[in-house]
């Protein structure tokens, strides 16, 4: 088969190198929250967090000219607001969800005042693995060009879900998010296991945030994010807190939003808005579907104050 | 142990409230200070131009009620559900969505000939309802699917913000408009003008009315106390015999009307026509609005002149002193933070007690 004689194939071929492209930061941002929720928190400030590490990665990366420590970088940037946000919500009387909200218009002022002179100079950009190489046909080694990063996860995936099931940290993150009374009736601090958790989520969506950078589209502008860490919370939700199906969500998510400029390129123009927002009202389908006013969402995590 | 003299209990009533947002605003001038200082400007130099730039002039008093005008009618639309105990976060779609319904009811009639005044009227009332009928549903959505109310109405805002962005570059898009996809423009005639006297548009009285009738519903009517009670505890409510599922669909109702009022206005007196534009992040901002003024529906005036006016001097500061515009969103970001802090604090009243003790 030849380049131009692949027609309508090049719609789910791009769908595919798409959903690959777009999903990895849905993947990391969605496994982070994925663990600070299991300990029985929200941290909806996420957005802020992964533009704060695009924005620091790449400064990082344009400085140094390694990409990994820029992702390194916007990791720990991540960490960073994981804890101001876990410490913030450790006091008495403070609502998880508010601080969310706080910190996710901090992150974005402050990635956006500080990003200033990064909006004109070029980094080095993470590589790919070109896993189409088995094919001559160009459209299918562009869609397999798959970044490192996405790799990354998709091991890191597996490791997570056999970690949370049974490891001792696992166990402990999740007691703390079913009943933080029996945790500290065990001597664990849900406070701390908490701020470990948060920290997490926050490393997570900075590596998340460091990909939209670093690879694709690959610079630092004020535009770059399209709203993936909220996205993400609601993947998270979707997925039902397991880690195998947050990947398969990303997937999922990430086609939807590469459905509409494969469309594009095959001359069907109309529907790209709906098909980004398709994420957002299958969220709420499932959530209407699987919660009811007596009990709460299967599989969702006892201590969360969004489930309750 | 002598009780409390009446007098001072009501000035402890008065200033409990304060306690903690002038806590966090005295943080937030110290720590947006040292940001500042670090950037290397000076600190005072930075208040004091900001402080020009809001309320220096009557050319900024102007740009500062401007902006304040949208935050006015967003703010509601988290305070109003916030009386029930509802954390609702979707005004930025309920705006978006509000200047969609308005602009098509509009040019529908501003085709057929009708008044302007009737023309106004319809839009009004189709942002209204477009903004109403999205929070409507987060409100029913938790009541009686048990889903929480603060995810949907984010969802929600999320799905109304595409819808907008279709129809814009869809069905309604003005073949005129190329580079900037627009719907068509509502005829000069149709558009709301200034408050006489001033540079400030219609939409600034609208917000204070809506504020003030806001007020009144929640502490002056039967149905705000009500309405006070589901939020203080829902189960009493219900066995008080209380329909807290049908209050609930009306309050957040209200609040989403609130802001697709707030959209109305925005097309009808600053825009001129839909486009992506109007999801410019006036309902993020009234949020932080809604939380600063702890959700009282009085105290949403001062607060969303306060925002309004650190918006308009981020021009100023740009100019004179070369600050990115993003300090504004640092200063904001600040602010928020500190604020939510500050809850943890106990009321005034108790530190005087603690101290004696």
């Amino acid at each position: 088969m030849s380049a131009a004689s692949l027609g309508l194939w090049t719609v789910p071929i791009a769908v595919l190198g798409g959903a690959i492209r777009v999903s990895t930061p849905f993947l990391f941002v969605s496994l982070g929250e994925l663990v600070t929720e299991k300990s029985g928190r929200i941290n909806l400030g996420l957005e802020g967090t992964l533009i704060m590490g695009a924005m620091s990665g790449f400064g990082v990366a344009y400085l140094t000219g390694s990409p990994w420590l820029g992702v390194l970088a916007a990791g720990m940037v991540g960490v960073i607001f994981g804890a101001l946000h876990a410490a913030i919500c450790s006091l008495p009387r403070v609502n998880d969800i508010a601080v969310g909200i706080a910190l996710m218009i901090f992150g974005i002022g402050l990635a956006f005042y500080l990003g200033k002179p990064l909006v004109q100079p070029r980094a080095p950009t993470l590589p790919a693995l070109p896993l189409g190489f088995w094919s001559d046909i160009p459209q299918v080694r562009a869609a397999l060009q798959v970044n490192a990063l996405f790799i990354v996860g998709l091991v890191f995936t597996p490791v997570l879900s056999w970690a949370l099931a049974n490891t001792r940290w696992g166990l402990i993150v999740r007691m703390v998010g079913d009943s933080s009374e029996a945790a500290r009736a065990l001597g664990y601090s849900p406070i701390r296991v908490r701020l470990y958790a948060t920290c997490f989520g926050g490393f997570m969506a900075g590596v998340g945030g460091s990909f939209l950078s670093l690879y694709y589209p690959g610079s630092w502008n004020e535009g770059l994010s399209s709203g993936q860490g909220i996205t993400a919370v609601a993947l998270v939700i979707f997925a039902r807190w397991n880690p195998v199906a947050c990947f398969g969500a990303s997937l999922l998510f990430g086609g939807a939003g590469a459905l509409g400029p494969a469309l594009q390129a095959v001359g069907v123009t109309s529907g790209t808005y709906l098909l980004n927002a398709a994420p957002y009202f299958l969220t709420l389908l499932i959530l209407v579907l699987s919660s009811s006013s007596r009990r709460r969402v299967a599989g969702a995590p006892g201590e969360l104050s969004v489930t309750k | 142990m002598d009780a409390e003299p009446p007098r001072r209990a009501a000035l402890a009533r008065f200033i409990d409230p304060l306690a903690a947002p002038l806590a966090a605003g005295a943080a937030t001038v110290a720590l947006f200070g040292l940001f500042v200082a670090l950037a290397g400007r000076n600190p005072l130099e930075v208040y004091r131009l900001m402080a020009e730039g809001a309320f220096g002039s009557w050319f900024s008093w102007q740009n500062t009620l401007l902006r304040a005008s949208p935050l006015l009618l967003t703010a509601l639309c988290t305070a109003l559900p916030a009386q029930m105990g509802l954390v609702i976060i979707g005004g930025e779609g309920a705006f978006v969505i509000g200047g969609l319904a308005a602009i098509a009811a509009g040019l529908r009639m501003a085709d057929i000939g009708t008044p302007a005044l009737v023309v106004q009227c319809a839009m009004a009332l189709a942002g209204m309802a477009a903004g109403g009928a999205l929070i409507a549903l987060a409100g029913a959505m938790r009541h009686w699917r048990g889903v929480n109310e603060t995810i949907s109405s984010l969802l929600l805002s999320s799905i109304a913000i595409a819808v907008m962005n279709q129809v814009v570059e869809g069905p309604m898009r003005d073949p005129a408009s190329l580079n900037k996809p627009s719907t068509r423009p509502l005829p000069d005639a149709d558009l709301i003008g200034n408050i006489p006297g001033m540079d400030v548009h219609w939409g600034l009285a609208l917000g204070l009315i809506a504020c003030l009738l806001a007020w009144l519903l929640m502490r002056r009517t039967t149905f705000g106390f009500a309405a006070r009670i589901v939020g203080g505890n829902s189960r009493a409510a219900r066995m008080a015999g209380l329909p807290v599922g049908l209050m609930m669909v009306i309050v957040t109702g209200l609040g989403g009307a609130a802001a697709g009022l707030g959209g109305m206005i925005e097309v009808a007196a600053v825009q001129g026509d839909a486009n992506a534009n109007i999801a410019a992040g006036y309902g993020l901002s009234g949020i932080l609005v809604a939380f600063l003024a702890r959700q009282h529906p009085l105290a949403i005036i001062p607060v969303a002149v306060l925002l309004g006016g650190i918006g308009a001097s981020g021009g100023l500061l740009q100019r004179r002193l070369d600050l990115p515009d993003a300090a504004v969103l640092v200063l904001q970001g600040i602010l928020f933070v500190a604020l939510l802090a500050g809850e943890a604090l106990p009321p005034l009243s108790e530190w005087k007690a603690k101290v004696s003790r």
